[in-house]
């Protein structure tokens, strides 16, 4: 399958293409390639892109996957909702 | 290696990237940028992304008008190919008190009379712009269309880029280690990566501003203070400007890939270099904001982080050269508004650092102005 046509985001829509624009334009860690181009920062939090950009940028480096600093986790674990949080919220009772 | 550079830049965020752009822009191209993680890894990249002229200080209303003008011609003055994604859809300034309105209106006019199109609004007329605004116990509110918020990423390596082509150099995952000075002067910078032969240093370190700054023996009256930001889940656009109120200390906005950020202050927060995020933010960022923008309520946070202001005795920037060491410039302790007033920064600091007269008089923000006892106080901060 071509390149441009290989989702590696599904949450911003990035293609296999795009990410190694990215890596080849010199953003060669996973926290820059996420800062420049969200990949990673949507409502999954990079459960199922984040494999596969490590992998594309240890091709491109020339390093061993191991090698690759894996991104910061942040949380909430899962998206939560601000009425959730909220001390009136329906799930607060 | 052993290197030399005319001017070493400390700190790869919005001040040192803008500043690196406007050296070489003026033929200064012998430059080093040393930045111990990646650009915008510090407080640029984790900051609110707001740019707003609605100051209540005459400074700080000339600094971030230019700003924003530089803003709004940036991605073709860089020519990189990035976009800043400038949103210029304006801020809103909720007033809640009648002694907030008072100071809300003799900054309308002091804004207006430095040419910023900010106008006074009634609740109404506030809420005609933000259709999702509760506007109980609302006073009034201030707006001026020009203000936005701009992506601190790509604007940071947008700079980055723009310098590179004209033969900057940048280093990034770089620590500066000491700062060698003789006979007064600066002689050299040591790092992770080798020495670096210079006799100018500029401190574009941020939240690590006052360790830069004790390398070279300066004595810089900052502190790290964190502050936490959380986003949500894009949904399609329904906010155009910026919201803040700080009668609640809050600001909130939609950014064009249609995620909302916010954030609140917190003067609990700690005054040490700790970046990680709690969960109680989360809780009192949902109690503040919900009252306001209830529609908020069904949005999912996604994810939250800190990130560190770098505050300065008066919450005002310090620009300038130190007094007691020549060579050695700071451009640090803008106390949370540092992002949006990068761009005027960098030329600021190019012009001062390349010998010339500063096209804006930036004398009162330097240094030696807690020694004199000369504070500025802005009335409007977050």
């Amino acid at each position: 399958m071509a390149d441009k046509d290989t989702i590696i985001c599904r949450c911003e829509d990035l293609t296999r293409e795009d990410v190694r624009q990215y890596i080849q334009a010199g953003y060669t860690t996973v926290e820059e390639i996420k800062r420049v181009s969200r990949c990673g920062m949507g409502p999954c939090q990079g459960r199922t892109c984040h494999q596969l950009l490590v992998r594309e940028i240890a091709e491109l480096t020339g390093k061993s996957p191991a090698e690759i600093a894996p991104a910061k986790a942040r949380p909430p674990v899962k998206g939560i909702k601000l009425g959730t949080l909220h001390s009136e919220g329906e799930h607060n009772d | 290696m052993t290197k030399s550079a005319d001017v070493v830049i400390i700190g790869g965020g919005i001040i040192g990237c803008a500043t690196a752009y406007h050296l070489a822009k003026q033929g200064i191209t012998d430059v080093i940028v040393v930045e111990k993680d990646f650009l915008a890894s510090g407080s640029t990249g984790r900051c609110g992304a707001g740019a707003r002229q609605q100051w209540g200080l005459k400074m700080n209303v000339l600094l971030a008008k230019e700003s924003v003008k530089a803003f709004e011609n940036l991605n073709e003055e860089l020519d990189t190919g990035l976009d800043i994604e400038f949103k210029q859809k304006g801020y809103l300034m909720l007033a809640y008190t009648e002694k907030m309105v008072e100071q809300y209106k003799k900054n309308v006019q002091l804004q207006q009379g430095l040419d910023v199109p900010v106008q006074l609004l009634t609740p109404q007329e506030a809420q005609e712009i933000v259709p999702h605004l509760n506007t109980e116990g609302l006073l009034a509110a201030t707006y001026c269309p020009t203000d936005g918020h701009v992506n601190p990423f790509t604007t940071t390596n947008s700079y980055a880029q723009a310098a590179r082509r004209m033969g900057v150099t940048i280093m990034t995952s770089t620590e500066v280690t000491g700062i060698q000075v003789k006979q007064g002067k600066i002689v050299a910078v040591d790092t992770t990566r080798g020495k670096i032969h210079t006799s100018r240093v500029l401190n574009a370190a941020g939240g690590y501003s006052r360790e830069v700054g004790a390398l070279a023996g300066v004595e810089i009256p900052t502190h790290p203070e964190r502050h936490q930001i959380l986003v949500t889940e894009p949904v399609a656009p329904i906010q155009d400007p910026m919201v803040i109120s700080l009668q609640h200390g809050f600001y909130c906005q939609q950014s064009p890939h249609g995620s909302f950020i916010m954030g609140f202050g917190d003067p609990n927060e700690p005054k040490e270099h700790i970046t990680t995020s709690t969960w109680n933010f989360m809780e009192e960022m949902a109690e503040k904001i919900l009252p306001v923008l209830p529609a908020l309520a069904e949005l999912r946070v996604v994810r939250q982080w800190a990130g560190l202001y770098n505050m300065s005795p008066d919450a005002q920037p310090i620009l300038g050269e130190a007094p007691s060491l020549e060579g050695f410039y700071s451009a640090i302790g803008f106390s949370g508004h540092g992002f949006m007033l990068g761009p005027v920064t960098g030329r600021l600091m190019a012009e001062l650092i390349s010998g010339q007269e500063p096209h804006i008089d930036i004398k009162p923000l330097s240094m030696e102005r807690f020694e004199k006892g000369e504070l500025l106080r802005e009335p409007s901060v977050v």
